[in-house]
């Protein structure tokens, strides 16, 4: 299951979503605002997505997921609008059979999210200052 | 024919969708070229901006289909 939200991601209710009684393992990972890049002290980021494209990607990512380990149940999450420093911007719960595959799943399923998924972060820096961030640009 | 800006690129643009005039048989780099020319506030980003045709990146030789939904993505960065 995949989705886009404005509000704050409910990692509980999203845990307690992918347990199975199959499942011996569940990996959640959560991506959280950090208050330093370097020496630039962050005060909130800005998220944007393009709206059905974005949600699109996450659900390929879902599908190639399942294609390549054994998934229970897995919840992609991605938030958008003004996030504060320390809060989750993105989430991503896998159940597994064993730990060793729930733990690669999670991984190849954020890795791929922040490889494709159409979606973007504005810095808001503490000088007041404000810079997008797009690798390699 | 539209295309959607996103993030930087609606930045520099001054807007999040643009009209561009382009051939029947233009493809996504004939696009490219174009935007680029015709918005030169662009030029600096548009050659690391992917392109999708429709919800999903298509590659520079693509056709643009006339009734397509185009869109500019610069680099991602979510997460």
């Amino acid at each position: 299951m995949i989705s886009l939200t404005r509000n704050p991601i409910d990692y509980n209710a999203m845990t307690e979503q992918v347990r199975r009684g199959n499942c011996g393992a569940v990996v959640v990972f959560l991506g959280t605002v950090r208050d330093l890049t370097g020496d630039q002290v962050t005060v909130a980021l800005d998220y944007e997505a393009y709206p059905g494209m974005a949600e699109k990607k996450m659900a390929e990512i879902e599908a190639e997921t399942r294609r390549g380990w054994s998934v229970g149940e897995m919840v992609l999450e991605h938030r958008l609008g003004r996030l504060e420093v320390g809060e989750i911007s993105v989430a991503v719960a896998v159940s597994c059979p064993h730990r060793a595959e729930a733990f690669e799943a999670c991984r190849y399923a954020i890795d791929r999210l922040k490889e494709l998924v159409p979606i973007w972060k504005k810095e808001n820096w503490a000088d007041g200052s404000t810079e997008w961030v797009h690798p390699g640009v | 024919m539209k295309v959607l800006l996103f993030a930087l690129a609606r930045d520099l643009a001054g807007s999040g969708e643009l009209e561009i005039d382009l051939a029947a048989d233009a493809t996504v780099g004939d696009l490219r070229r174009a935007l680029g020319d015709r918005y030169p506030r662009l030029a600096p980003l548009l050659a690391r901006c992917a392109i999708a045709i429709d919800q999903e990146f298509a590659a520079e030789e693509t056709r643009v289909p006339p009734a397509a939904v185009v869109a500019l993505l610069p680099p991602v960065s979510g997460g």
